[in-house]
């Protein structure tokens, strides 16, 4: 389960201090996107107990879900500490992540036209 | 171009809802100019600050190798949530208010549907790093007049001369303030956003393109 992980998109997840040079890195090798999406799994909540504080924090605020950039605003974290804490815990099959299909363009006409009804619906 | 489904790829067990997509969207502008208000407006979530933390590696400096003379600066970013039908969640970042951090919006951009240029008629010249920005990339964009009280009222095509935008670049008006407003103003700009595609395809696909004389 956990090769999954390693597809041609995702690239390695690295310390923040090591991404932050990222922008002038093949795409390839970039760290979570701000956007990508977190959520707690059955597997993380059962280990709520065991994690260590800041793990705990992240478990419980993905049971509904949140992108790196809220729970780095929400846990006060920087956002480089953020990816490497949500790394780890994906490793370690606490949360699952859903990232942009096309992180480094943009949206395709479909996920567009699906974001223009929605804008008008709401 | 292709045309691959957007369903993004999810990591771990597939959950039985569909995965959600993220998408956002660049709300710029200068100083003041009513960011911030204008993704509060209409976010569901009281609007959230992080602090992204930069290392002087981050400017595209290529020699990495003196890791110990590398300085730290601190951004903070704005940003909003709207879940939208279809498990869509747009995200709106506002981005960061000084103009030297302007670095910071490479990787705010990167995938965005596109951006907003919030505009304040009396401080007009606040833009300008904004709107070069976004051209110099192509990356779709839209001018978004914000009017304040007691500003005087100019014409769009005064701001347009005054900017020096392109005659097919949107500019519109908006109150910042009025969530009607903001939201009519995200429609124009992904409307733009899938015109820009959509020639952007008739120009790179049909081969009769090439041969048609007008």
């Amino acid at each position: 389960m956990d090769e999954e992980w390693y597809d041609d998109d995702a690239g390695p997840v690295v310390r923040p201090y090591a991404v932050t040079g990222g922008r002038t890195r093949p795409a390839a090798n970039r760290a979570l996107e701000l956007v990508a999406l977190v959520s707690t799994t059955e597997h993380g909540r059962a280990m709520v107990r065991t994690l260590d504080p800041e793990q705990r924090n992240i478990v419980l605020l993905c049971q509904s879900i949140q992108s790196i950039a809220e729970i780095s605003a929400q846990l006060n974290l920087p956002v480089g500490v953020a990816r490497v804490l949500v790394g780890d815990m994906i490793d370690a099959g606490l949360v699952r992540v859903t990232r942009p299909a096309r992180p480094s363009e943009r949206p395709d006409v479909a996920l567009m036209e699906k974001v223009l009804d929605g804008l008008q619906t709401l | 171009m292709d045309y691959r489904p957007s369903r993004p790829h999810t990591v771990g067990r597939q959950i039985a809802s569909p995965a959600p997509s993220p998408v956002k969207i660049i709300i710029a502008g200068g100083f003041g100019a009513g960011k911030t208000t204008f993704v509060g407006t209409v976010s569901e979530i009281p609007p959230l600050t992080t602090e992204a933390a930069l290392t002087s590696a981050s400017l595209g400096i290529d020699d990495t190798s003196q890791v110990g003379a590398k300085t730290t600066t601190t951004v903070a970013m704005d940003f909003g949530r709207i879940t939208l039908l279809d498990s869509v969640i747009l995200y709106l970042f506002g981005t960061p208010g000084q103009d030297r951090f302007w670095f910071m919006w490479d990787e705010l951009v990167l995938g965005a549907i596109g951006a907003i240029v919030l505009v304040d008629t009396r401080r007009l010249a606040d833009s300008f790093p904004a709107v070069d920005y976004f051209e110099e990339r192509d990356i779709p964009f839209l001018v978004a007049v914000n009017r304040f009280e007691g500003a005087r009222e100019y014409r769009l095509d005064e701001v347009r001369n005054a900017l020096d935008v392109d005659p097919r670049r949107p500019i519109i008006f908006c109150d910042a303030r009025r969530r009607e407003s903001v939201r009519q103003a995200l429609v124009a700009l992904v409307r733009h956003s899938l015109d820009v595609v959509t020639s952007e395809e008739a120009q790179r696909g049909l081969p009769r393109a090439n041969t048609r004389v007008d």
